[in-house]
């Protein structure tokens, strides 16, 4: 079963923030605050790391499972997109304190409301796709 | 054994996030979770009406397996890997929480006195969960990516994208959690 993996993967995903507390609706409150550095630590800690590895996988040009090479496709370059849907995502994460993998994992945790914030993400992704190409780029 | 039951700290959830994303990149994919929204539209027949949605999606499927395992996850941790879920908050967080009517700040992962069917259908409930969330749909396809896709793996291989839009999460989380929260706590 190919996508076995990918479950697996996601599995130990949802462990880890989990554990790390990442899905706390506190955590997010705290970090846009200011008031604690764990998020700070969370994500800055894997940035450098991933820009250590993907400087590595360029550098010895490594190869994925496939034997492919191991390429990032990069975002398109837009300044507005990035800037106005980056910060109505930021107003959403401040009020559900999830992005989209927490809201998964906190359903997963037995916090059922959060079916209902991810039908809303849903209804978000599809009002966005709606007015594709009529919003500035 | 007692490290699994305890909260890990961020010099342990950090590195193993970057795993995950190298991870993925071996298997061929890039680590990114809010396309799965766009492919569940895609799926529902949104390509109908929207060539936003017009692509197969049969090759975004793979990237659904990974959220069903992170549910999965979700629920492996909480009951099996967990001794209680209290989180150390900072007392500054703690008090101006308690101050505005949190009763138990930090006991559980989620305020659930805001997050419940109760509180659905008052202002406080229906925007933090129905307008947060149509708002983490809708500005996650408009910026083209969320903490995983743009703050990770976007900023992890230096996309200049990349960085204005983890500029814009802070400038709106900062201005709901300041200036939005405090009418609604």
């Amino acid at each position: 079963m190919k996508y076995l993996k990918f479950l697996i993967v996601g599995l130990i995903f949802g462990v880890i923030l989990t554990k790390s507390e990442v899905i706390s609706w506190y955590r997010i409150y705290e970090m846009f605050r200011f008031e604690a550095f764990h998020m700070y630590g969370v994500i800055g800690s894997a940035v450098i790391l991933g820009i250590i590895a993907i400087q590595l996988i360029k550098r010895f040009k490594m190869k994925d499972v496939d034997g492919n090479p191991i390429v990032i496709q990069p975002k398109a370059k837009n300044k507005w997109a990035p800037l106005l849907g980056g910060t109505i995502f930021g107003c959403g994460w401040a009020m559900t304190g999830a992005c989209p993998g927490p809201i998964y994992i906190l359903i997963g945790n037995g916090f059922l409301m959060f079916i209902v914030v991810l039908l809303s993400a849903i209804l978000g992704t599809f009002v966005y796709g709606m007015l594709d190409g009529k919003l500035p780029k | 054994m007692e490290w699994i039951k305890s909260p890990w700290p961020w010099y342990v959830g950090g590195p193993l996030i970057t795993f995950i994303m190298v991870l993925m990149l071996f298997f061929g994919k890039s680590f990114g979770i809010s396309s799965t929204l766009k492919t569940v539209c895609s799926i529902g027949g949104a390509g109908k009406l929207s060539e936003f949605f017009k692509f197969d999606w049969k090759e975004q499927v793979w990237n659904l397996f990974f959220v069903v395992g992170a549910l999965i996850g979700g629920y492996i941790a909480s009951h099996y890997m967990t001794a209680h879920q209290a989180i150390e908050l900072n007392i500054e967080t703690k008090t101006a929480l308690i101050s505005s009517g949190i009763l138990n700040p930090g006991a559980e992962y989620v305020p659930t006195t805001i997050f419940s069917w109760d509180n659905l259908f008052t202002l406080q409930g229906f925007v933090f969960m129905v307008v947060g969330g149509f708002m983490v749909g809708f500005g996650t396809r408009y910026a083209d990516g969320c903490t995983s896709g743009h703050a990770i793996s976007g900023l992890s291989n230096l996309q200049f994208p990349s960085l204005i839009a983890v500029i814009g999460f802070f400038l709106g989380g900062l201005f709901v959690t300041h200036l939005i929260l405090p009418a609604l706590l």
